[in-house]
């Protein structure tokens, strides 16, 4: 059951490459797979929950030989994340992406895009998640380049070029992992880096890791590709981009920083701690300074990632706990927040704040699903933004990491700051009367658009609401990366030299 | 381009090509070969062909669509993967089939694998290469 | 032998950065063509030349222990496949990027930079 989370995308991708000329079937043929997918999902977290790590073999062979795929419940979390987001961007795609846009392949690029992410949140190999991440990152800019327009081709160029030479730091340091260590299962790693003999080797290694995985998750100094191409596709690209490519970095940080590289703790966590911190805050600098609702948006990505960096650094059961919180959340509400622009295009075809207005007297039922989104993102209590940020401050204060809960906080003031900005100038303010013409008072978004944002705010409000049981979950899987004995003895990879190997 | 000599030689070497890299696939198992190398062999085919005669004669050299070749060649690739579920065992293990087949040997999903491979190789080779070459 | 794999490493790297660091698209495809062999190389290299064993096959039906490590070369053709792939991708991307600009100049585009 364990690889049916890339196997159903993959076959829905094929699906959607034989029927390359019939736009509906593809449309369904997505939405089956996504539906299937989430399914699979909610099974096995709740595996998961109930009997602890899963570990499949991949071709029977024994762990470290062959590929393992582990799911613990960080990973199964997010599985279920990718899977609602991907179920919602497949319904949100009815009405979003036309026949034209359908005839490059859309759809069957977005589940090979599903099945890369899948990927790497469940695989337990090194080396395996490299092929994941490349699935992933080639669907991602054939996606990001379709259709062609001026700011996509530019928007691509650069996205590729940094991921590009992103992969091949992270080549390097697999290639030095596996001189040093003879071994590319995780856990193996896991269990061999405190014995091996060149510990000079160890902390290098962990900072080429840091660095690959931190330029794709939009780490500080290396995170200017995203503003520069996330807000050039269709919103519902940007969407899948913004939910999950990122969060894909930060999982790989958090699994390579809680499970291989905790032996040098005090210098890699607050590297990690002071980078999140320059992070969060350029970021939502960045996001008071733009003017269109996307780029906003965009900016906006990169200061979150600082407060999930930020629960890693803390590298304590709160702190984790909020950051996995933080991801489910930010994945959610910042997909939603760019399909409900992407609502906004469609209907008056910019989404400049200088052209834009009125549309709180317009679409008063659009406003409100924006702002519950709005707010969430901002963290204004009871909304899930607010408990995510509460439990990473939280975690800094218990260490007393003064100076990081500072920036949070007033990274906070500012998140909530540029949202008004949205919200006055979109929303309230009344619509310039030079741009009258674009707005029509009686468009609608067909339901196809309204029906995933609509299940999305519900979903952020039940996590507000819920929060208890949702922060228990979160503890138990921070607890579980905490101890990286548990997932080791759950591959339980059999000792090389004994078999007669490496010496 | 327009040249009597290459176009004649094409019409000897496109066929050689071809079956080569069937060769080379299938060689593929406990030598030098395999899929990948295969495809990419038979894609240098058609490509000297796209030279040769241009695109759309390459097209209709190609009998199906390119997309069709890459869409068999995955779906060889997963079924090859999911025999091993119906023999009880975890994904992807290899299973072989004690029928003998004359010149290629034993049958078993590796060689399934690989010729999902060669096909994927020679259609998403011919998409790029077509696409650069029409203008 | 690692000393001369070492040099050629070098000087693959060196030059892939100094072509992405130009303004031509060709040049940045082909640095990043070129640091992919470096790296290609360099896991070659560190996955030992010639000493090691197969990881695999063990005992009296294993290989002399002279016989180089399988993996490393292994994981070297999986990196030239996707290699293959995504600078086939770049190639076509530039080409678009070409068409519609109509210049080869990367310092022109700023457009998703600044408003």
């Amino acid at each position: 059951m364990l690889f049916l989370p890339i196997l159903i995308p993959f076959a829905a991708g094929i699906l959607g490459i034989f029927f390359w000329y019939k736009p509906n079937l593809q449309r369904w043929t997505t939405l089956i797979g996504m539906v299937a997918l989430l399914i699979v999902s909610v099974m096995i977290f709740n595996t998961v929950w109930a009997d602890g790590i899963q570990v499949a073999q991949g071709g029977s062979w024994v762990a470290p030989i062959g590929i393992s795929l582990v799911i613990d419940l960080l990973s199964a979390i997010l599985l279920l994340t990718a899977a609602i987001l991907g179920t919602a961007v497949a319904v949100y795609s009815f009405g979003a992406i036309g026949d034209q846009r359908a005839a490059y392949g859309y759809f069957p690029l977005l589940c090979f895009l599903l099945m890369g992410i899948c990927g790497a949140f469940i695989t337990g190999d090194m080396f395996n998640l490299y092929v994941w991440f490349e699935v992933m990152l080639i669907s991602s800019f054939v996606l990001l380049a379709l259709g062609g327009e001026r700011n996509q081709l530019e928007g691509a160029l650069k996205y590729m070029t940094i991921n590009l030479i992103a992969s091949m730091i992270f080549l390097i340091g697999l290639g030095i992992l596996y001189s040093v260590v003879g071994t590319l299962n995780m856990a193996d790693i896991a269990k061999s880096l405190p014995d091996v003999q060149n510990q000079g080797m160890v902390l290098p290694m962990a900072m080429l890791f840091m660095t690959a995985f931190g330029i794709k998750a939009a780490m500080f100094p290396l995170y200017f590709w995203l503003p520069a191409s996330y807000h050039t596709p269709p919103p519902v690209i940007s969407a899948i981009f913004a939910g999950l490519l990122t969060k894909v970095g930060i999982y790989t940080l958090t699994r390579a920083f809680t499970l291989m590289f905790i032996l040098h703790v005090e210098f890699t966590h607050t590297l990690l701690l002071v980078m999140s911190g320059f992070t969060m805050f350029f970021g939502v600098l960045g996001a008071v300074a733009q003017n269109e609702i996307r780029r906003i948006l965009s900016f906006h990505s990169i200061s979150q990632i600082g407060y999930m960096m930020m629960g890693l650094g803390l590298y304590s059961v709160m702190g984790l706990a909020g950051a996995i919180i933080y991801m489910v959340h930010h994945s959610l509400v910042k997909a939603n927040l760019f399909l409900i622009s992407g609502v906004i295009e469609h209907m008056t075809g910019t989404d400049s704040l200088k052209k834009i207005g009125g549309y709180y007297k317009n679409y008063p039922f659009l406003a409100i699903l924006f702002a519950l989104s709005a707010f969430a993102l901002a963290g204004i209590p009871p909304l899930s933004g607010f408990w995510a940020k509460f439990a990473v401050v939280r975690a800094g204060l218990e260490l007393e990491s003064l100076w990081i809960v500072g920036v949070a906080l007033v990274v906070g003031l500012l998140t909530t700051f540029s949202m008004t900005k949205i919200w006055a100038k979109g929303f309230w303010k009344p619509t310039p009367e030079k741009y009258a013409h674009l707005v029509d008072a009686s468009a609608r978004g067909p339901v196809s658009m309204i029906a995933p944002i609509i299940g999305l705010v519900v979903i952020t409000l039940a996590m507000g609401i819920f929060f208890e049981p949702i922060y228990t979950v979160a503890e138990v899987a921070a607890e579980q990366l905490l101890d990286p004995s548990a997932y080791i003895s759950a591959v339980n990879p059999q000792d090389f030299t004994a078999l007669g190997g490496h010496e | 381009m327009f040249s009597l000599l290459f176009r004649t030689a094409t019409r000897f070497l496109f066929p050689l090509m071809i079956v080569f890299s069937i060769f080379v696939l299938f060689r593929g198992h406990n030598a030098p070969g395999g899929g990948f190398i295969g495809g990419l062999v038979g894609a240098a085919g058609f490509a000297l062909y796209i030279i040769a005669f241009g695109t759309e004669q390459a097209r209709t050299a190609m009998r199906f669509s390119r997309r069709l070749y890459m869409a068999i060649g995955l779906t060889l690739m997963l079924g090859s993967g999911l025999v091993s579920l119906l023999a009880g065992d975890a994904f992807m293990t290899t299973q072989w089939y004690s029928i003998q087949i004359p010149v290629l040997g034993k049958l078993g999903t590796p060689a399934i694998f690989d010729t999902g491979v060669y096909l994927a190789v020679i259609g998403v080779t011919m998409i790029i290469l077509m696409s650069l070459a029409e203008d | 032998m690692d000393i001369v794999l070492a040099i050629t490493i070098g000087v693959l790297v060196a030059a892939g950065i100094y072509m992405i660091q130009r303004r031509s698209f060709v040049k940045l495809i082909l640095g990043i063509a070129m640091l992919g062999h470096a790296v290609n190389l360099m896991i070659f290299t560190l996955g030992r030349v010639t000493r090691g064993v197969p990881p695999i096959i063990h005992g009296e039906h294993g290989l002399d222990v002279g016989a180089a490590d399988p993996l490393p070369q292994a994981l070297i053709l999986t990196a030239i496949v996707i290699g293959f792939g995504v600078q086939a991708f770049a190639i076509i991307l530039i080409k678009r990027v070409y068409s519609v600009f109509q210049t080869d100049n990367i310092d022109t585009l700023v457009n998703t930079d600044f408003e």
